[in-house]
């Protein structure tokens, strides 16, 4: 008979819980949501003889108080889902505040076995713990481990078994001395509750309630059948022990668990003096060096720039024919296109595919950025970066652990906000991570480049280095004071976490651990992100393709397209093939035509160069005369072709330009235009920009079909200085500034939504930041034209308006500083404590 | 042993007790979770750029705190 068995995975942060977890399970996980919050759920499996064991990971946590939303979920995991057995990770090199959280488990009388991890630092060390005196000390099952290499899993697993077949708990009793008896008095009156007493550990929930705890008072309203009577009593405790003792329950409670943490490990641990845990130290003597420091952390920030966005851009290009044969597969696979117009499914499905593969095109650079991260993770270094950062972001609302979602976000040039995003997590501080995820998308992600290039290098050609310094420095200006700005305002009254933390001994990550990590989170964010990006730009094709053109445009093109056909059809008319060609053999041959160039794309040997034109000359011996120019009338003919592939383009592009005028989206850019005239935006501008929501490149692709690509032979920016003949380096300057501010695209959005869990923020962000884009474009380009600036000058004027607000906000005190100054000059250090 | 004072005034390097811990709340929580209960040895290892935030040495691990969290804890030198 088969059964199944529910194991938590409890430890500290920093104890090795999840190479304990890889070790035990192995390939076969899941990572998921606990449900209603952001907090990571992953969960294992592993057979035990017939048993199928589900281990689940338990977020991290020094304690089981439910204060922070780790510990709340850890809690309610215990409580809730009635695990048949709990191992608990602790870090056998700092073995005494690893049993702080240990006692609490076992106070909670879950059948618990100990995984005494990380042996090999603890030997390193000098240290030597006695499993049997722990084991006897504990009275549960002790197992030493190191999880790195392997070492113990068979152990741990025979360990749970006879944890789950013996299922008795012997729970570990903490003497909490004068408090004892209140306990007694709350413990008795909660075991006179029939379904309380058999469902609840009552010794347990009494020091939770003593403790003054909100979960464990709610849990008491909802199985106690008279609570207030409880209460009432657990009241008149507290009030008794603090005038009897002198100090409260909650720090009389943790300082007894201390102290019976501590005496454990005096009783099991061994140490050799005179050896510490030097190296990691020797090494923050100079990572954490106050000028090494920073250097240091900008070079490794550089060769995080360089290795993820420089080598996977040049790694991204290389992939990318896989991805373009996937776009020219399901090309192949929809029906054939047409001369002017394709059919719907066609034009659909490629822009589909397309808005996909646009998105995995970065695939390769998320894998290297991901890497990076994970490395920087299970190396220690990150609490380090925050520490050397954190008193520069904290004057702009923001935490040490900003700088990382920054940096991916792309605080130069080059980023992805979606990474950037998905990094906020790591920030405990509830109003620094939303600040952190409301200013992410102001920096310059690499899809905004294009559009910069263009602009740059239209109306900024000579000073093309200095433009592109300023927009990518300029935005640093701007998201710090708008970080203040929202942290003193709408984000006010969010919670603060303190911002004490542990700062872990370094280790040398593994490959093997990176890997995983960097592939678990790329496959999470290709999950995620492709499938909500399909459905959107389903929704972009309708809104800038519908409702389409009228019939009268549609007859008056189809006459053009017959013309150049027909013209065509004179010349063929002169030679040999007149009979063999027809009217409908047209559209046949530029396609044959364009099907032999992508065949020949990138291949450079002349030999396979031969193969491919045989195929094609067997194929269709007529087509292929015309195409590859063969004969006196093949070459006549070729001449011919080329005006009416150089006519079909032309009608290509002034189509899909009027169906884009006529659109949805079309009309929206209209209808806004008497705003964003302020800001120097036309209507046509207005449609690229709104074109960009979906992904940021758009911006650039609409641009380049409304100002036509094909054909012409000229570029974007040629065509688009030829076109807009008013534009001035000022228009450029004020799109330049409303795209690095442009709200964050569809698949930001969507982690935005995930990161910050809530509709309304996601909303939020989208509209304060087309505000503000529209709000700086009008400024920059009204304020610019009223005092004759240049676009030069109005570039560094703004500059210089930017980092001035900086300088200023910076000086700002917060809420909670400028309390804390009115208090310092009467009471410099509090000390009224115990 | 001398007189206590607060954390935020402690040298660098300088061997330390802490005598008092006054926070309350989560802050005293997360400080009481760490393990800085009074009795404790520690010793400040080094201060950010901007001399704030600290890393505090405890006997098995390092942490870090802001110095307003510092503000909590008085310490006293222990001579050795």
């Amino acid at each position: 008979m088969s059964s199944s068995l529910l194991v938590a995975l409890a430890g500290q942060p920093n104890c090795g819980k999840s190479t304990v977890f890889n070790m035990l399970t192995g390939a076969r996980q899941h990572v998921a949501n606990y449900p209603g919050v952001t907090v990571e759920k992953k969960t294992g499996f592993f057979s035990l003889g017939d048993m199928r064991v589900e281990l689940v990971d338990l977020p991290g946590t020094y304690s089981l108080t439910s204060y922070s939303l780790e510990e709340r979920v850890a809690r309610d995991f215990l409580l809730n889902d009635n695990p048949g057995v709990v191992i608990d990770v602790a870090d056998a090199s700092n073995l005494k505040r690893n049993l702080y959280l240990t006692i609490q488990l076992l106070e909670m009388e879950v059948p618990t076995v100990v995984a005494l991890n990380m042996m090999d630092v603890a030997t390193r060390r000098g240290q030597s713990v006695d499993i049997a005196k722990l084991e006897q000390l504990l009275s549960v099952p002790v197992v030493p481990t190191v999880a790195k290499k392997g070492e113990g899993k068979e152990a741990v697993r025979i360990a749970v078994e006879h944890a789950h077949a013996e299922k008795t708990v012997a729970p570990f009793v903490v003497d909490y001395g004068p408090l004892e008896s209140r306990i007694d008095e709350i413990s008795a009156m909660l075991a006179g509750d029939p379904t309380l007493g058999a469902q609840y550990p009552v010794r347990w929930l009494a020091v939770k309630l003593l403790e003054n705890d909100h979960e464990a008072e709610v849990l008491l309203r909802r199985v106690h059948s008279a609570p207030q009577g409880v209460l009432d009593a657990v009241v008149l405790a507290r009030a008794g022990f603090l005038e009897g003792e002198g100090r409260d329950i909650e720090r009389h409670i943790a300082y007894a668990r201390h102290a019976a943490a501590g005496r454990i490990a005096r009783e099991v641990v061994a140490v050799e003096e005179g050896r510490g845990r030097s190296l990691s130290d020797r090494a923050d003597r100079f990572i954490c060096h106050r000028f090494l420091g920073p250097v240091i952390l900008v070079l490794i920030l550089l060769a995080l720039y360089q290795v993820s966005i420089v080598f996977g851009g040049w790694l991204a290009a290389e992939v990318w024919p896989l991805w373009g044969g996937i776009e020219t597969f399901v090309s192949d696979m929809l029906p054939a296109a047409g001369f002017a117009e394709d059919p719907l499914v066609r034009s659909l499905g490629e822009w589909v595919v397309k808005s996909m593969t646009a998105i995995l095109n970065y695939l390769p650079i998320f894998l290297l950025l991901f890497a990076f991260i994970a490395a920087m993770e299970d190396s220690g270094y990150m609490p380090r970066m925050a520490f050397i950062l954190d008193r520069l972001f904290r004057r702009f609302g923001l935490h040490g652990q900003s700088t990382l979602p920054m940096i991916l976000g792309g605080v130069y040039v080059g980023g992805c906000a979606i990474p950037g995003v998905m990094a906020t997590k790591a920030i405990p501080d509830e109003r620094a991570r939303l600040a952190t995820i409301l200013i992410v998308p102001m920096m310059n992600c690499l899809a905004k480049v294009p559009l910069y290039l263009i602009l740059i290098d239209a109306y900024f050609p000579q000073m093309g280095g200095l433009a592109m310094f300023f927009i990518a420095t300029v935005t640093l200006f701007m998201a710090l004071p708008v970080a203040k700005a929202l942290s003193l305002t709408i984000l006010r009254k969010k919670e603060q976490a303190p911002f004490i933390m542990e700062m872990p001994p370094y280790h040398v990550p593994t490959m093997g651990g990176v890997a995983r990590r960097s592939i678990e989170r790329t496959w999470l964010f290709v999950k995620k992100i492709i499938t909500v990006v399909a459905a959107v730009a389903v929704v972009i094709f309708v809104l800038i393709n519908f409702p389409g053109l009228s019939d009268t445009r549609r007859a008056h093109y189809a006459a053009e397209e017959k013309a150049a056909i027909d013209a065509f059809m004179v010349e063929v008319d002169k030679t040999e093939y007149k009979g063999v060609i027809t009217h409908d053999d047209v559209l046949g041959i530029i396609l044959f035509d364009e099907a032999l160039r992508q065949a020949k794309v990138g291949v450079t040997d002349q030999a396979v160069s031969d193969t491919i034109n045989e195929r094609f000359d067997t194929a269709n011996p007529v087509y292929s005369a015309v195409v590859r120019r063969q004969g006196d009338s093949g070459r006549t003919l070729n001449r011919e072709l080329r005006k009416v592939v150089s006519v079909r383009k032309q009608l290509r592009r002034e189509m899909r330009t009027e169906r884009f005028e006529g659109s949805f989206l079309g009309v929206v850019g209209r209808a806004i235009e008497p705003v964003t005239q302020y800001a120097g935006f036309n209507w046509r501008i207005n449609i690229a920009l709104l074109s960009a929501f979906a992904a940021k490149e758009n911006s650039a692709a609409t641009l380049g079909a409304i100002y036509g690509i094909d054909g012409s032979g000229q570029s974007v920016e040629e065509s688009m200085k030829q076109e807009e003949a008013g534009f001035t380096p000022l228009h450029a300057l004020a799109l330049m500034l409303f795209m690095a501010l442009y709200p964050p695209c569809i698949p930001t959005s969507i982690m935005v939504r995930h990161q910050s869990n809530s509709t309304k923020w996601m909303m939020f962000s989208i509209g304060y930041q087309s505000l503000l884009g529209l709000l700086v474009a009008t400024l920059v380009f009204t304020g610019g034209s009223m005092l004759a600036l240049s676009g030069f000058q109005a570039m560094w004027a703004f500059y210089a308006l930017c980092v001035a607000v900086t300088v200023v906000m910076a000086m700002i005190p917060s809420r909670e500083e400028a309390r804390a100054a009115s208090e310092d000059g009467k009471e410099p250090c509090k000390e009224n404590c115990s | 042993m001398k007189t206590g004072f607060c954390l935020r005034n402690a040298q660098v390097n300088q061997m330390l007790k802490i005598v008092t811990v006054s926070a309350e709340g989560e802050l005293g929580r997360r400080i009481r979770d760490l393990g800085l209960i009074p009795g404790t040895e520690c010793k400040v290892i080094g201060k950010a750029p901007l001399k704030d935030p600290v890393a505090l040495r405890l006997k098995d691990f390092t942490l870090t705190l802001r110095n307003s969290e510092a503000d909590h804890i008085t310490v006293a030198a222990l001579e050795d």
